[in-house]
C-alpha cells in the first residue's frame, strides 16, 4: 500500500487524477451537509439568474447560477454527482463481477463453453453500444434499476475478453497444475487461484470503464433515459437547459464541465493504474 | 487466406442472426404497436383486426420464424407508421449518416495520426504535452455537451453556423467538427502509445545499426506495425459512427439512422426497428471484415495464415 502511494506521488497525471476523483466522491458523499440550496426546490422569482461570484457564502448566492425554475445549480450538479457515481459505480461493480467470472469460466473450460461465449460477445459487439441501451430501455423502461442494467451490460464483454485472455496463460502455470495435482476442486481452482491473478487487470479495466459508463449515463440521460426528474441528473440537466441555450448559456454550460472533470479525472487515475500494474493492456482495449 | 476468409464470412452471418433473434425478441417486449396505431378509443374488434392484419396475432415462435425467412430474402416487412418497406425507410437515411460519418472519420483521423505522430516523435517536449493534454480533454468531453457548447459559440454567439438540420455544407461544419474531436482524441493517444512501443522492439534497433535512413526505418519498420491497432479503432470507430450516432443526431437534429431508429423505438415501430439494427450490425460487421483484410497487407505474418 506504501509503496503503491509512493508511486502515485511521482505521477503527476496520475496524482491529479487520483486527488480530483477524491474530491468529486467526498463533495458527493457530504452532500447535504454542504450548506447548498436544496436541489429540487424551485423557486419562480429566481429564474435563470446569472452566475454571481460576489458574496459568494451569503445564503442567495448562485455561484453556477440557477436553472429555468430558478434551481440553484450548483447545488443540483452536487447532488447530481450522487446519483451519476452510485450508479456508475454499481454498473461497474456488476459489469465487473459477470464479465470477470465469465472470463474465467471461458478461459479455464476452453471448447464449446469458450466459443459460445465469445460468440455471444462478437454478437453483442456488432451491435453498437448506444442502440443496445436504447432498445434494453425502452423494453425495461427508464428507472435507476435498469439504468444500472443495462450499463453493466454494456461493460461486461470488455472483462470477459481480456480476463479470458489471461486465464488461458496462467491455467497452463505451475501453481495451476500442482493445484490439480493435489486434488483441487475446478471451483477451487477458479475462485482462490484464478480469480486473484487476475484482480489486477480487473480492477485496471473497471477504472477506465468508470469513465466510460459515466458518459454513457449522463447520454442516455440527455435522452430522457435514464434518472427520472425531479431528481437532478447531469445528463438531464443538459437537455433540459439546451432549450434555453440563447438566453442562460450557464444551464448547459456547468453540468457538462462537472462531467468532463468527472470522467478525465477517473481517465487519469485508470491511465496511470494501468501503466503502472500492466502495461500490456494499453493496446488490448 | 480464402479459408480464413470463407470462416470469418460464416462467423459474421452467425453474429447478424445472433443481433436480429435479440432485437426481435427485445422489441417485442417493447409493447404493443396496434394500440399505438389506432385512435384513443378504438374497439376490442378493431385492434384484433390490425394485430391480425400486421400478423401479430400468431406465436412468437411463429412470428420469429416468417420474420427470419423474410429477411433472408430481404423484406423485413412494411413500417407501421410510414406503411413503405421498413429497409426502404432505414436506407433513405443512410446518406446523410454516411456523409456526417465519412467527415468525421477523414478528419478526425487526419488530424489524430498527425497528433499521435508527433507526441511519439517529440518525447518529453511541450508539443509531446499539448498533444496529450487536448488528447485527455477530447477523450473526456461528452460530445453531445462539445456539439451543445459549439452551437453555442458559432450559433447563437457569433451566427456562422446554423444550429441544426442537414442538406448544406455549413450544416455539415459543427456535427462534422464534434465527432472530428472525438475520433482524433482516441487516434492520436493510440497511435502515439503503440508507436513508442514499437520503437522499442529489437528490429527497429537492427534496422537503425544497420545504417537505414530514419525515414525508411519510421515508415518500413515502425509505422506500419504500429497502424495494426490504430485501423482496428478506425474499424470500430467507423462502425458506429456508419450506426448513426444517436445523441449527435439529436443535438444538431441530423436526420440520420440513429434517429430513425430511435423514433421507431419510440413508436414501436417493429419492421423498422429490425431493418435498422440489422443494416447498423451488417455495416459494422463489413467494415470489421475489411480490417481483417487490412491486417493482411500490413503484417505478411498474418497473410500466409
Amino acid at each position: 500500500m506504501k509503496a503503491f502511494f509512493l508511486a502515485l506521488l511521482k505521477s503527476r497525471a496520475g496524482l491529479f487524477g487520483f486527488l480530483l476523483v477524491s474530491v468529486f466522491v467526498l463533495a458527493a458523499a457530504l452532500a447535504p451537509y454542504l450548506g447548498l440550496p436544496v436541489p429540487t426546490r424551485s423557486n419562480l422569482l429566481a429564474r435563470m439568474v446569472a452566475p454571481t461570484w460576489t458574496g459568494l457564502f451569503s445564503p442567495g448566492a448562485h455561484p453556477f447560477g440557477t436553472d429555468e425554475l430558478g434551481r440553484d445549480i450548483l447545488s443540483r450538479i452536487v447532488h447530481g454527482s450522487r446519483i451519476t457515481l452510485a450508479i456508475a459505480a454499481a454498473a461497474v461493480i456488476l459489469g465487473g463481477i459477470v464479465g470477470t467470472l465469465l472470463g474465467i469460466v471461458a478461459g479455464y473450460y476452453r471448447g464449446m463453453v469458450d466459443r459460445v461465449l465469445m460468440r455471444i460477445v462478437d454478437i453483442q459487439l456488432a451491435l453498437p453500444l448506444m442502440l443496445l441501451a436504447l432498445l434494453v430501455v425502452a423494453a425495461l423502461g427508464p428507472s435507476t434499476r435498469n439504468l444500472v442494467i443495462v450499463l453493466a451490460l454494456t461493460s461486461w464483454l470488455r472483462y470477459a475478453r481480456i480476463i479470458r485472455g489471461q486465464v488461458l496463460a496462467l491455467r497452463e502455470r505451475e501453481f495451476i497444475l500442482s493445484a490439480h495435482a493435489i486434488g483441487a476442486g475446478t471451483w477451487r481452482i477458479m475462485l482462490k487461484h484464478l480469480l486473484p491473478n487476475v484482480m489486477t487487470p480487473a480492477l485496471v479495466i473497471a477504472t477506465l470503464e468508470l469513465a466510460r459508463i459515466i458518459i454513457m449515463d449522463a447520454a442516455l440521460s440527455f435522452l430522457g433515459l435514464g434518472v427520472q426528474p425531479p431528481n437532478p441528473s447531469w445528463g438531464r440537466m443538459l437537455a433540459d437547459g439546451r432549450v434555453y441555450i440563447s438566453t442562460a448559456w450557464w444551464i448547459v454550460t456547468f453540468p457538462g464541465i462537472a462531467i468532463l472533470l468527472t470522467v478525465l479525472s477517473v481517465n487519469l487515475l485508470g491511465d496511470w493504474l494501468r501503466d503502472h500494474f500492466d502495461p500490456k493492456l494499453r493496446t488490448m482495449r | 487466406m480464402t479459408r480464413y476468409l470463407v470462416g470469418k464470412l460464416a462467423e459474421s452471418l452467425l453474429a447478424i442472426w445472433g443481433v436480429v433473434t435479440i432485437v426481435f425478441f427485445v422489441s417485442r417486449v417493447l409493447g404493443d404497436p396496434a394500440v399505438l396505431l389506432l385512435p384513443v378509443g378504438a374497439g376490442q374488434q378493431d385492434l384484433d383486426a390490425l394485430r391480425a392484419s400486421l400478423g401479430l396475432d400468431r406465436p412468437i415462435l411463429e412470428q420469429y420464424l416468417i420474420s427470419v425467412l423474410a429477411m433472408v430474402r430481404g423484406d423485413f416487412g412494411i413500417s407501421f407508421q410510414h406503411q413503405r418497406p421498413a429497409m426502404d425507410v432505414v436506407l433513405e437515411r443512410m446518406p446523410v449518416t454516411a456523409t456526417l460519418a465519412g467527415t468525421a472519420l477523414v478528419f478526425g483521423t487526419l488530424i489524430g495520426a498527425v497528433a499521435g505522430a508527433i507526441a511519439a516523435l517529440k518525447r518529453g517536449t511541450i508539443s509531446e504535452f499539448i498533444v496529450m493534454v487536448a488528447a485527455l480533454l477530447g477523450q473526456a468531453t461528452p460530445v453531445f455537451w462539445l456539439g451543445i457548447m459549439l452551437i453555442l459559440v458559432f450559433s447563437v454567439d457569433l451566427g456562422w453556423f446554423p444550429t441544426g438540420g442537414s442538406g448544406t455544407v455549413a450544416h455539415l461544419v459543427l456535427p462534422g467538427l464534434t465527432l472530428s474531436v472525438f475520433v482524433s482524441a482516441s487516434i492520436a493517444r493510440l497511435l502515439r502509445s503503440s508507436l513508442l512501443d514499437i520503437m522499442r522492439e529489437d528490429y527497429v534497433r537492427t534496422a537503425r545499426a544497420k545504417g537505414l535512413l530514419p525515414r525508411t526505418v519510421f515508415f518500413w519498420h515502425i509505422a506500419r506495425n504500429a497502424l495494426i491497432p490504430v485501423i482496428t479503432m478506425i474499424g470500430i470507430i467507423a462502425g458506429e459512427l456508419l450506426g448513426g450516432s444517436v445523441v449527435i443526431e439529436t443535438v444538431f437534429a441530423w436526420p440520420g439512422v440513429g434517429r430513425i431508429i430511435m423514433q421507431a423505438i419510440q413508436a414501436q415501430d417493429f419492421p423498422v426497428i429490425q431493418a435498422g439494427v440489422a443494416l447498423v450490425a451488417a455495416i459494422f460487421i463489413v467494415v470489421n471484415l475489411l480490417v481483417d483484410l487490412l491486417y493482411g497487407v500490413l503484417d505478411p505474418r498474418i497473410r500466409r495464415r
